[in-house]
């Protein structure tokens, strides 16, 4: 027993230490292998390592190596640790929320902008998405990361269930006055579960705050700098999240967990509406048994100025150094941009997207979707591009956001939300704890990145 | 006469011990080490940024309402995680210890949860409890019984508790079967001859002769509640809702896992690295010796 109890402890602390030790990036005869440390599972995963393996045919000199690294969070911490262990890989692939510390991570990361300008390669950023290519640069308009697998927020609904309900199946609600005279409805009709929603914090607060203008945080929701504070209990969010709480209440609307954990409830034909990522289109595709459809995003009509395009979600990839030493070569810096340049091309993305449901990056890539007719196809599947596109360039409240410690800040957002749909605060309370505890981090964030 | 045996010289005693010591040293001292150093240190992910402020992250750690809410978590979860998967596993061994038809395959069917990876045990009690796709859930919702772990605390923590004290029986039921078999006979044909009822004789005569094993379990299942239940509850509640069932242990893998604070993580694995010591201390100096055997 005591070893068993001398076991345990070890484990405690060896949670906080280090992680095992990667294997060395390898030089030696033959190409120049540079590491790629990505966290999409299967089937994604396999499609992101036949686009790399494409890539290390095409050319004789650099052979990219994948490794899946477990979810985002997973291959982040790894990648941590591995760059602390001077071994990260050269490349790694980081979720949207992780942009903030990836952005105030100083010299760990080799900027997009700079490895082209070393290596000469060309990448034609103006191509792309607005609202894509915003959220991964800095306030200045440099390129950060290079942006790879993007989505955003939709609404689906069930044409079946509408048809129950006595709706005009084709006419999904465009407005939240719209909603909810929907859902009413669909609950009169016996549906138990008219509406829900799959990532709380990213679809009710981030999407809903930049499609209707309205600024998730100030200095421009982050991208001015560290002293960044949230600002999410503006009139228009108090109203939406009293909305949600009311609408709980009286059963037209179903929390469904936190992240993607609602994800499954659509699919399954329990829920009527639900707003998610449009990700999951492949998966409704797969498992659904009735009609569906696919919209944009509900809005406010009375706010001004609304709805503008959304934000994204989603990963990029990010160029590391191997430690806090540096210790790349530029022949590894210029087999990074190469590999960038590769899957920046159109025809590669457009493929990515008509196989996986993320939107196309490039302007150009979505033009060759449309001219193969994936479009007609695959009905809706234009919907999300088009709400990114919406209202042309992005502002300064839809560009994105870029605040350190954001994964913290999400499951904040998510753990408030949870205690107002419990019924244990108001959707004002709820949303002043959020400001009050999120800049507890932020600052707590600033304090570990003063003096760099 | 006693005879001392000792080792010549130094050089082979280090050599047989060189085994259990590179153990311990690379899998307990060093990262230890390692936690202790990042605990007070203040930190950015990436390690360019490194300050020392002393026991700072300590009384940021002690003075957090969150953490104080998962030590109180952790409390009524251990207690509740230990106190029902003894109390399930000693009416099965009770029972199963008897002559019963079958008592071979009874035993090594509550044998088999222990078996069961705890993520996977996790899917398990969700595929029952989930209250849209959970067989149990729905039935709950659809008595008018409002089910909903996602969103209530209470049902929340009840769920990790049963899902973790589940797979916990096994493992006590094989420690109290064994320490029922080991009870002489004769004192419980005594006692019957007395004419002690079999309840009384189970808590006069039973009870206190398993003492030593039901005292090995509670430890045994104190730890596990604190440390091997993490996959449950990151499988089927990530903590939530709220922070209703964040534990210790979670807390301080929210922290340094998903949330990259390094300094304020190491502080709380400190914590909790001292609180195992403490109660290996205290088992090995009083208790145990106080424990009838």
């Amino acid at each position: 027993m005591k070893r068993r109890l001398l076991t345990t402890s070890a484990l405690a602390a060896a949670l906080t230490s280090r992680l095992p030790r990667p294997a060395a990036a390898q030089g030696g005869s033959g190409p120049l292998e540079i590491q790629f440390w990505h966290g999409l599972p299967k089937p994604l995963g396999t499609q992101l390592e036949e686009i790399v393996a494409a890539f290390n045919e095409s050319q004789p000199r650099y052979r990219v190596v994948p490794n899946f690294r477990g979810s985002y969070s997973e291959a982040m911490v790894a990648a941590i640790a591995a760059f602390r262990a001077n071994a990260a890989p050269h490349v790694v692939q980081m979720y949207e929320v992780g942009t903030g510390t990836m952005m105030a991570a100083g010299r760990a990361v080799k900027p997009v902008h700079e490895l082209l300008a070393e290596s000469g390669v060309q990448i034609d950023f103006s191509d792309y998405l607005p609202p894509v290519r915003g959220y991964y640069q800095a306030a200045d308009g440099r390129q950060m990361s290079m942006p790879f697998n993007s989505s955003t927020a939709v609404l689906f609904w069930n044409k079946d269930h509408f048809r129950k309900a006595g709706l005009d199946p084709e006419k999904p609600p465009t407005t939240w006055q719209e909603v909810e005279a929907t859902a009413r409805k669909l609950k009169a009709a016996g549906i138990p579960n008219p509406m829900s929603t799959a990532w709380p914090a990213w679809v009710q607060v981030e999407q809903m705050s930049a499609i209707h203008d309205v600024p998730l945080a100030t200095l421009g929701n982050g991208f001015g700098g560290l002293g960044a504070e949230l600002r999410v209990n503006n009139p228009l969010m108090v109203r939406h999240m009293d909305n949600l709480i009311a609408w709980q209440r009286e059963g037209l609307f179903k929390y469904g967990g936190r992240d993607n954990a609602g994800d499954a409830l659509f699919p399954n034909g329990d829920c009527s509406m639900i707003t998610a990522s449009s990700g999951i289109r492949a998966r409704i595709t797969r498992e659904a048994r009735f009609q569906w459809g696919t919209s944009m995003l509900p809005y406010y009509s009375d706010v001004p100025g609304a709805p503008r395009n959304s934000i994204i979600g989603g990963a990029s990839f990010w160029a590391l150094n191997r430690g806090p030493q540096g210790g790349r070569t530029p022949e590894e810096w210029k087999a990074v941009a190469e590999f960038y340049r590769y899957i920046s091309q159109p025809e590669v993305d457009a493929k990515w997207h008509m196989e996986t449901g993320y939107v196309p990056v490039r302007r150009s890539s979505y033009a060759i979707a449309k001219q193969k007719g994936y479009y007609e196809k695959n009905p809706g599947a234009e919907v999300p591009i088009e709400q990114l596109l919406r209202g042309g360039e992005t502002t300064e409240n839809t560009r994105g956001i870029r605040l350190g410690g954001y994964v913290e800040i999400r499951n904040i957002m998510q753990e408030e939300m949870e205690k107002a749909f419990q019924g244990q605060q108001n959707g004002k309370q709820a949303l002043d704890a959020m400001v009050q505890r999120a800049n507890q981090v932020l600052r707590n964030f600033e304090r570990q990145h003063r003096g760099r | 006469m006693r005879k001392k045996v000792i080792f010549r010289g130094v050089g082979l005693p280090i050599l047989l011990l060189a085994p259990q010591l590179a153990v311990t040293i690379i899998f307990f001292l060093w990262p230890a080490g390692a936690a202790i150093w990042q605990s007070v240190l203040q930190e950015d992910p990436w390690g360019l940024n490194s300050q020392f402020v002393g026991l700072r992250n300590f009384q940021e750690v002690l003075t957090d309402p969150d953490w104080r809410l998962a030590a109180w978590n952790t409390l009524i979860f251990s207690v509740a995680v230990a106190g029902s998967a003894m109390s399930v596993a000693l009416l099965l061994a009770v029972q199963a210890d008897k002559s019963i038809r079958g008592a071979n395959i009874y035993k090594t069917l509550l044998i088999w949860p222990y078996a069961v990876a705890p993520a996977v045990a996790a899917v398990l009690w969700l595929f029952l409890f989930h209250p849209s796709i959970g067989i149990i859930g729905r039935a709950l919702n659809a008595a008018g019984i409002l089910w909903d772990y996602k969103l209530n605390g209470t049902q929340a923590m009840l769920l990790v508790i049963i899902a973790a004290a589940w797979k916990q029986v096994s493992y006590n039921f094989i420690f109290f079967l064994a320490g029922l078999q080991s009870i002489p006979k004769s004192v419980l044909e005594a006692a019957a001859i007395d004419g002690a009822r079999p309840m009384r004789r189970f808590w006069t005569v039973v009870f206190p002769l398993l003492s030593p094993t039901t005292f090995f379990l509670l430890v045994v299942n104190l730890v596990y509640a604190f440390f091997d239940t993490f996959g449950i509850i990151h499988a089927l509640t990530g903590g939530g809702p709220g922070k209703a069932t964040e534990t210790l242990i979670y807390k301080v893998y929210v922290e340094g896992v998903q949330n990259t604070n390094l300094g304020s993580s190491a502080a709380q694995s400190v914590i909790l690295m001292i609180f195992v010591i403490a109660v290996t201390a205290v088992q090995f100096r009083f208790i145990e010796r106080k424990v009838h055997y």
